[in-house]
């Protein structure tokens, strides 16, 4: 058997590069030992992909992207198909998870300088692909037709608009009708089943291979290939089968606790992740009285709102993003990892966070005075923290890199 | 690396791990199996069909829709009922062997009362309706012909209790789907529900 | 780690407040939402049949769907329909949308998911909060949903309030609270626990998985325990490796 398995194998590698492509990403991919929680939420934020994938499919064979049949056919699914609950609590609770993971992903990135030299490029990919997984939700969010998904678009496309000259044609011709309509949702149907997840994907791999091309950072921020054995193997290294396979086979067990917990017993996630105005088929006539885009965008939302300048907010929000792509350019510190930076880059994140979250928070409530205020004062330090990078990340005092990864 | 391994464990320990995962895939699979059957609108759009057969003539034949098939409805004459004993040495299964009728409907007219025949009108060769032909030794169907279904697409026939022929492509007597009379039987006939078994069945 | 409780106490004592500073709603009172009182959804599965669906639709729901969920039998469930008799039916009306515009000004609004869009607190305040007002086509007014079109369809149980007003800051009329004027055919608790089983049953019509969600759910948090628990095992058993 084993004989004949080995013979298979053998066929096949003389044909296709099996062995060889297992070796280099699983088998003899040398990962650094020392990953800590952080490094959990690549291989979840894969995990999420393929739920979506997964769940998606199945949705789409019951999904009519029709307006005047989109929002019965989710309740169709939600009820008369079987199973189809659990397949539809799946997807719109992992459009969340997704964006939890990927939040906390990127926040490992900034923690332990993962996107320094030599990985700017996994970090421009990483970005591309979150800023397609943006445009992923937000056309996915159009799907089911509520109140919620009509004038969420309508806000967002308009956005477009503010662009001088071209903006009000564009719009038009992304909706393809006077307002967000049949044409509309039937494009974003498109997109969101075929063209991004296709792009996505592509990123996705493109990720993956500058990843195990240039090594994983650590959380010493420590290069682990300079440090090499008489096996030619880093010293610091362990084979990713079957050390950070078992490992993250238990990071996916955990995790799929809490995904399931929300999925069973509060998939409308408090009313952030399923909002409750989107019970309400879409009318073009009427505005519901509060409305909020979802939770992983509302940072951004709150910037937009923050400024009183319709071009300029849409340029602030849109900058805002942007951001994130010049980090590898706008960091100059010497030291990757957070454990050997000085305060000013810790106080800096940590203002960071704050400003992020609290931007998040601001976004889903109604814009009062008092909350404006706010919003400006926390949009600023969002972009303080990028914009003097420069200088503060050179004063910083760092602390010595050791030669060797440390194990707690 | 240290040198001991306990191998044993490791393997054991995979082995329950994958077993278990395994388990927990073939539980994710039951929606996604599942939402591909039939969804309550379908079984809705399925769902029996109550048929009113007072007003039916002898020789009349009714044909109504059920799960998007046609169903057949023949009240029997005394002259086809007498007819269909003497086929039984044409025919392939003239006992109702296979499995194409329920029980109560097992027996030599393939029918719960003998004048009234229920059948799905759909050719067990490749899924074709076949065309009423009810009267006797037609010119193109010859002189031994006593009534029945002749299928257009490829020549199957069959008698008026749904029997096939022999010699013909169709391999199976035509079905007679689940079906009930309402009332007690035999006063009451004047309606029919097509689509499920008898009370007591 | 100061770091996050920092975060942690801005997030939780400093943000909210903002949020709620500017909310000036009416008080809902809270309904018994209890989805395994078969009996109380079945109470509210006839009040919902005979009062709402003259005008209103469930147009996602299927009669054959309640009977199975609720234990009612065919032959009851049967009894119920007037609109059709195929209990794989959905619960759509006869009435026709442009006719319904013009007698109320407005469609009346399909009720399937109405408590997923409603909080089922503000419906059961909404049933109980109708008062007479002349200045209204229908002669009552709502505290809850302000000049609202559906008029007082359960004045025969609850009869007709009528409202006591008080000076707002600005010399404007408030509503202070209704008082039972003309008396229906129920006491205002037989009338309460009556809206409380129809609100519990539109809870259930909102989402029928939810009878079976946390069944199924409670079964797959444990099975994800005890794999999780194998894969540490699993995990801490290769680690030892790893020095």
């Amino acid at each position: 058997m084993n004989e004949k398995l080995t013979a298979l194998l053998g066929w096949i590698d003389a044909r296709f590069p099996l062995t060889k492509m297992y070796n280099e990403h699983v088998g003899q991919y040398y990962a650094p030992k020392n990953f800590n929680f952080w490094y959990y939420f690549g291989s979840l934020a894969l995990l999420v992909l393929v739920i979506q994938i997964l769940s998606g499919l199945f949705l789409t064979m019951h999904y009519k992207p029709d307006g005047n049949l989109a929002f019965a056919s989710v309740e169709y699914i939600m009820r008369d198909v079987p199973g189809g609950w659990i397949i539809r609590y799946m997807h719109s609770t992992g459009a969340s998870f997704f964006f939890i993971v990927v939040y906390l992903h990127m926040f490992r990135g900034l923690m332990y300088g993962s996107y320094k030299n030599p990985r700017e490029l996994i970090w421009l990919i990483g970005m591309g692909i979150y800023m397609l997984l943006m445009a992923e939700a937000f056309m996915g969010y159009l799907l089911p037709w509520g109140q919620m998904s009509f004038w969420g678009a309508q806000v967002i496309i308009n956005l477009v608009g503010a662009i001088p000259v071209i903006g009000e044609p564009l719009t038009l011709w992304v909706r393809g009708d006077y307002v967000v309509a049949d044409a509309t949702l039937n494009r974003f149907f498109a997109l969101h089943v075929i063209g991004l997840p296709l792009i996505l994907l592509g990123l996705v791999v493109a990720h993956i291979t500058a990843l195990h091309e240039v090594g994983s950072n650590n959380p010493d921020g420590v290069e682990i290939k300079k440090n090499k054995g008489p096996d030619g193997h880093p010293v610091d290294g362990i084979p990713f089968h079957p050390y950070y396979t078992v490992k993250d086979a238990f990071g996916v067990g955990v995790f799929l606790f809490f995904f399931c917990a929300v999925l069973f017993f509060m998939p409308e996630g408090g009313g952030y992740f399923i909002e409750a105005p989107n019970f309400i088929p879409a009318d073009p006539l009427k505005t519901p009285e509060h409305i909020a885009p979802v939770w992983y965008f509302t940072p951004y939302y709150a910037i937009l709102r923050a400024v009183p300048d319709k071009v300029l907010g849409v340029i602030l929000m849109n900058v805002a993003i942007f951001m994130f792509f010049l980090l590898p350019w706008l960091d100059r510190c010497k030291v990757k990892s957070i454990r050997y930076r000085g305060p000013i880059f810790k106080t800096a994140l940590a203002i960071f966070v704050i400003s992020f979250l609290g931007l998040g928070y601001l976004g889903t409530i109604p814009a009062t005075p008092a909350a404006t205020v706010v919003s400006r004062i926390l949009s600023i330090l969002y972009f303080a923290f990028f914009l003097l990078m420069p200088i503060y990340s050179q004063l910083d005092r760092t602390k010595p890199v050791p030669e060797r990864v440390t194990c707690k | 690396m240290s040198g001991e391994v306990d191998k044993s464990k490791r393997r054991l320990l995979g082995v329950a791990a994958g077993a278990m995962g395994g388990v927990g895939a073939a539980g994710v699979a039951i929606p996604f199996i599942a939402s591909m059957s039939p969804s309550a609108r379908a079984q809705a759009a399925g769902a029996p069909v109550e048929v009113d057969i007072s007003k039916m003539e002898p020789g009349q034949r009714l044909t109504v829709e059920w799960r998007g098939k046609p169903v057949w409805i023949l009240r029997r004459t005394p002259e086809m009922l007498a007819a269909l004993p003497t086929l039984a040495g044409e025919l392939r299964d003239p006992n109702s062997e296979e499995e194409q009728q329920p029980d109560y409907a097992k027996n030599p007219l393939r029918s719960v009362i003998p004048e009234y025949l229920v059948l799905v009108g759909i050719c067990t060769h490749l899924g074709c309706s076949p065309g009423f032909r009810p009267e006797f030794a037609p010119a193109d169907l010859g002189p031994g012909w006593k009534g029945g279904f002749f299928c257009p697409c490829h020549g199957s026939r069959f008698d008026l209790a749904g029997r096939v022929y022999k010699g013909v492509p169709a391999p199976l007597n035509l079905e007679v789907p689940p079906h009930r009379y309402l009332g007690k039987l035999p006063d009451t006939k004047d309606r029919i529900i097509i689509g499920t078994d008898p009370e007591n069945a | 780690m100061q770091m996050r409780k920092i975060i942690t106490i801005l997030m939780f004592l400093g943000l909210p407040t903002l949020g709620a500073a500017s909310s000036d709603t009416v008080h809902l009172d809270q309904p018994t939402i209890n989805l395994k009182d078969m009996a109380s959804l079945q109470r509210g599965a006839r009040v919902f049949i005979e009062n709402c669906l003259n005008c209103h639709s469930a147009g996602y729901m299927r009669y054959a769907r309640m009977a199975s969920d609720l234990g009612m039998s065919e032959d009851d469930t049967r009894a119920l329909m007037y609109t059709s008799d195929k209990l794989g039916e959905l619960m759509n009306v006869s009435i026709d949308e442009a006719e319904a515009k013009v007698w109320f000004g407005t469609a009346p609004p399909d009720l399937s998911v109405i408590t997923r869009s409603r909080k089922p607190a503000w419906i059961y305040t909404y049933l109980r909060s109708f008062y007479a007002d002349t200045k209204r086509p229908f002669g009552v007014n709502n505290t809850v949903f302000k000049d609202v079109a559906m008029p007082h369809v359960l004045a025969p149980y609850q009869g007709v309030q009528k409202a006591v007003y008080a000076e707002g800051h600005n010399g404007d009329k408030k509503v202070e609270k209704l008082l039972p004027d003309q008396l229906g055919s129920m006491n205002t608790a037989e009338f309460d626990a009556m809206i409380n089983d129809l609100v519990n049953f539109m809870v259930y019509v909102g989402e029928p998985a939810k009878l079976v969600r946390y069944n199924i759910g409670i079964y797959v948090l444990v099975f994800i325990v005890l794999l999780a628990s194998l894969l540490y095992m699993l995990k801490r058993e290769y680690w030892k490796d790893v020095h």
